[in-house]
């Protein structure tokens, strides 16, 4: 009990002081989330657009195979990622093994699935509304996917925040490839790990905290932005 | 006989085991208005889709113009999808579609928008727009495509009567222009002022094509005959 409220006391110290180790922590850990959510958009959105609209052989067994990527544990793509950036791998000679970007890769893997299933589902539900309309108005089917993308911005923010917030608070991936090493790979959840391993239990809740916070804010954020704009666009 | 505007040849459209049209056979001139009447799940819409080229018949073929391809044609449906974005940027989207060079679009937009009375909203996002309004947009841009054809569903089916009014002269504005109109209601009081013929459709087949004045005087087949007692009893 006195552990836990010593812990706490010590925790809020350390954030109001504005550590700079703790800092330097945080920093990194949005650095590596939202590098890996931007590319991941790039890849996901387009994807999930691409297979809302296209009409392929394929399509419905593509989409089962997203939706079910969304669930891939963390802690394999960290090890498949690992594997493929050893220096025995086939990407080895690039030397990336413990270093953010090997984070980025990793967390890259683990989210684009998420982006592109949500989106799929989001473009999907409008291309219902939209497309005869876009077809009469002669709309090829990338354009219609793009336009589409465009008209959902809004509730596509959705799928890239759950992405994001997949990233951010995810352990296993980033702590075999990043390897938590201190000042260079260790972010915010490795940190966590590995401080209440050793016991030093106000640095973890402290760091814990924080990454609450993020989460809560950047939903807030999400629905403030949500609500704006319906009342904004419709 | 000249070639009609559009040549329906025993066009058949089955939706899994359901045919949905069956042998329709049908020649639309240009420059008249025809509406297409007919009791629920008749086919009407289906039949228009068809003839757009939203949907791919399962036997038989349409012509154009006796064959020479298809005129630029465009379609408003009974609920308009405005795509986010301002209503003049809707319009350019349409004519950035139809390949206008983009250095034209604007104006043309803007040209058509004053003629459907939306200039002073033509900054608004178009889905804040009220029905009626966003039912004008809809034709403006159908309209600013330049269309020999104009399909329209059911238009003004969720519009008060006086958005309503202002659709229906629209519709007569652009079909004076010299654009063949192709439209289907379940208003009596709307086919009567709007058009030209009647096409009239009951389970998948058309019983009669008649002008507008020979049909409610007295319609040729026992179906419309029925439809015509049943509907006006109400109105």
């Amino acid at each position: 009990m006195s552990t836990l409220t010593e812990s706490f006391i010590t925790a809020g110290g350390l954030v109001l002081a504005g550590d700079p180790q703790l800092l330097g922590i945080v920093t990194l850990s949005l650095q590596v989330s939202l590098t890996a959510v931007f590319l991941a958009s790039c890849v996901g959105l387009p994807i999930g657009a691409a297979v809302a609209v296209g009409r392929f052989p394929g399509r419905k067994p593509l989409t089962v195979i997203l939706n079910g990527l969304m669930g891939l544990p963390p802690v394999v793509i960290g090890l498949l990622v690992y594997l493929l950036l050893s220096r025995a791998g086939p990407l080895g000679s690039f030397g990336l093994l413990f270093t953010p970007t090997a984070m980025v890769i990793a967390q890259v893997v683990l989210i684009t699935p998420i982006v592109a299933a949500l989106s799929r589902q989001i473009v999907a539900d409008a291309w219902r509304d939209y497309e005869e309309q876009l077809r009469s108005l002669g709309a090829s089917t990338p354009r219609a996917a793009f336009t589409l993308l465009v008209d959902t911005r809004f509730s596509l923010s959705t799928a890239v925040l759950a992405g994001l917030g997949r990233a951010v608070a995810e352990v296993g991936a980033v702590m075999i490839v990043g390897g938590n090493i201190d000042g260079v790979t260790r972010v915010m959840t490795t940190s966590i790990a590995l401080e209440t391993s050793k016991g030093d239990l106000p640095l973890a809740l402290a760091l814990g905290f924080i990454l609450i916070a993020i989460v809560l804010l950047l939903n807030a954020l999400a629905h403030a932005v949500r609500e704006w704009a319906v009342r904004r666009h419709g | 006989m000249a070639d009609a505007l559009i040549t329906l040849d025993a066009l058949r459209y089955d939706a899994g085991d359901r045919t949905l049209i069956r042998d329709v056979s049908l020649r639309i001139e240009a420059g008249r208005r025809t509406l297409i009447l007919g009791p629920n799940g008749a086919g009407k819409s289906v039949l228009m889709r068809l003839m757009h080229g939203l949907i791919e018949p399962s036997a038989g073929r349409i012509l154009w113009n006796g064959g020479s391809g298809r005129p630029a044609q465009a379609m408003v449906f009974q609920r308009p999808v405005m795509l986010r974005r301002s209503v003049l940027d809707n319009v350019i989207y349409a004519l950035d579609l139809a390949g206008v060079p983009a250095a034209a679009r604007r104006a043309r937009a803007l040209d058509v928008l004053e003629r459907v009375g939306l200039s002073a909203l033509a900054d608004r996002p178009a889905r804040v727009l009220s029905g009626g309004e966003q039912q004008r947009a809809a034709l403006a841009r159908a309209w600013a495509l330049r269309p020999r054809v104009l399909f329209l569903d059911e238009p003004t089916a969720s519009l008060d009567p006086g958005a309503a009014a202002e659709v229906e002269r629209l519709i007569r504005v652009i079909a004076d222009e010299g654009c063949s109109i192709v439209m289907v209601t379940h208003h009596l009081g709307q086919a009567r002022r709007l058009a030209d013929d009647i096409v009239f459709i009951d389970a998948g087949r058309i019983t009669e094509h008649t002008p507008v004045d020979d049909f409610f005087a007295a319609p040729r087949s026992a179906e419309a005959g029925l439809y015509l007692r049943g509907e006006l009893s109400w109105t």
